[in-house]
């Protein structure tokens, strides 16, 4: 998959209780992100955490999910 | 098209039953709708039944057959809908047209979930596979997840609280304490509702609806025979189902249930009736912000009022608007296949004045609210007198 450009927390939680799946990852943070190109997705965030209206920069594609972080 | 009416109705107890299976829940539910309606066996036409995960949650397929030949109506036309926790809301919306259209005359309609056979993680990677699994849920996103994204953004747009939240986990469990048939019959305080244990922030355990394992059915006939089957019919005066998309970031403004807005539209306008026309409602409430949205996009109040209204009383059972007299999917429970039509039961009993101590005074005209997933699909249905 191509590398995405930045965006804006549109939204975002913090997941506890988490599917079979993910039972190791959490607590993470999940995110819908407006990116700046347009259109969203849905996307977690590594690192310090982001709230609404946060500016988010795209790291890479783990497994298919794209991982952004917050700008400093 | 022809007036129909609810003429039989018929619940299990929701709640976690690890000695009953899936088949045994819905017969229950079934048999009860068929003697509340005073029907035989023979006179059922067709069976619709709303289902949303038996395969995932047992492994049992082909329900809609397997069910309707143990209550003793083998030979009918026997089908299973599926629209996430909106299943046996499209059932009764499917089903009611094709008594409308003069298909059929008698249906039996019913919902079933048997959820609590397992692990909370293995039934929320169940659940979540009413979400888009190719985005969002690869993503690690869960309903509550979603719910938790739509509350943020809910709170940052209107100044929704977590109190607002709390203020509808405290009503809907008052009022579930008193339902024999609910699944957690506890009252709780606003300072518990608000110092759960985090789910997906902001929502805690008491913001979340329950797994639980129940059924419900109703029974359906033309309102021209309805006498035929019981001394207090209950109409369908205005139904209708929509669909949006199902994952949440293609939805242009979250805050908002679009297919809530417009199956309500639909329904109020086949009932030739408005918002302020209910008198009581049934809402899906899978998520305290869910209450709050709907009753919102049901017209029922300003948007961004919705936590307001709720902390105000508003909506308890002695309020204008009584919301969720059952206890509603907070504290009734929510076997999500159950749910539409459990809602239905829940709403024809008020209008036939058996709600016991949950009685509302004025109950001629109630509303029931059924969502799939994160809005991809809704069904309205406006109940009255006959």
């Amino acid at each position: 998959m191509n590398a995405l450009g930045p965006g804006i927390v549109y939204t975002e939680t913090v997941v506890y209780s988490p599917p079979e799946a993910y039972v190791n990852d959490v607590p993470y943070q999940l995110a819908i992100i407006q990116l700046n190109s347009g259109g969203r997705l849905t996307g977690r965030i590594a690192g310090p955490r982001a709230e609404i209206g946060d500016p988010v920069s795209f790291d890479e594609f783990r497994n298919g999910v794209a991982f952004f972080h917050k700008n400093q | 098209m022809r007036q129909v009416a609810v003429v039989g109705i018929g619940k299990t107890a929701f709640g976690a039953f690890p000695d009953r299976d899936l088949r045994s829940l819905a017969v229950e539910a079934g048999q009860k709708a068929l003697e509340n309606g005073r029907a035989e066996h023979s006179q059922v036409e067709a069976f619709y039944l709303g289902n949303f995960a038996g395969p995932s949650f047992v492994g049992q397929n082909h329900l809609a057959p397997y069910v309707a030949s143990a209550i003793g109506i083998a030979g009918v036309p026997a089908t299973r809908f599926e629209a996430a926790c909106a299943s046996s809301g499209a059932a009764f919306f499917h089903a009611v047209s094709a008594v409308a259209a003069g298909l059929y005359d008698v249906v039996l309609v019913a919902g079933v979930e048997k959820m609590t056979s397992q692990t909370t993680p293995k039934v929320t990677e169940i659940l979540a596979g009413a979400g888009d699994l190719c985005g969002e849920v690869r993503a690690g996103a869960t309903f509550p997840a979603l719910f938790a994204m739509i509350a943020r953004r809910h709170m940052y747009q209107y100044g929704t609280t977590r109190q607002h939240m709390a203020a509808v986990a405290v009503k809907n469990h008052g009022n579930g304490a008193k339902n024999p048939l609910a699944h957690m019959r506890k009252v709780i305080t606003m300072e518990q509702a608000l110092n759960g244990k985090p789910i997906a922030e902001p929502l805690t355990v008491y913001d979340c609806s329950l797994i639980s394992d129940g059924a419900a059915a109703v029974l359906i006939a033309p309102l021209e025979r309805a006498a035929e089957f019981t001394d207090k019919p209950v109409r369908v005066l205005g139904i209708a189902q929509t669909s949006d998309y199902v994952a949440l970031d293609e939805k242009d403004d979250i805050t908002t249930l679009r297919a809530v807005r417009t199956s309500s539209e639909k329904a109020y306008k086949m009932a030739g009736l408005g918002p302020r026309d209910i008198q009581f409602a049934e809402i899906h409430d899978c998520f305290t912000i869910a209450e709050i949205i709907a009753i919102e996009d049901l017209g029922f109040v300003e948007k961004g009022q919705g936590g307001p209204y709720t902390l105000a009383g508003k909506t308890c059972i002695q309020g204008e608007l009584p919301i969720n007299t059952s206890g509603g999917l907070k504290a009734k429970g929510h076997p999500v296949g159950a749910t539409g039509v459990g809602q239905i039961c829940d709403v024809v009993q008020q209008i036939r004045g058996e709600a016991g101590e949950r009685q509302v005074s004025r109950n001629k005209i109630g509303l029931a609210q059924n969502l799939g997933g994160s809005g991809a699909t809704s069904v309205v249905s406006i109940l009255g007198a006959a």
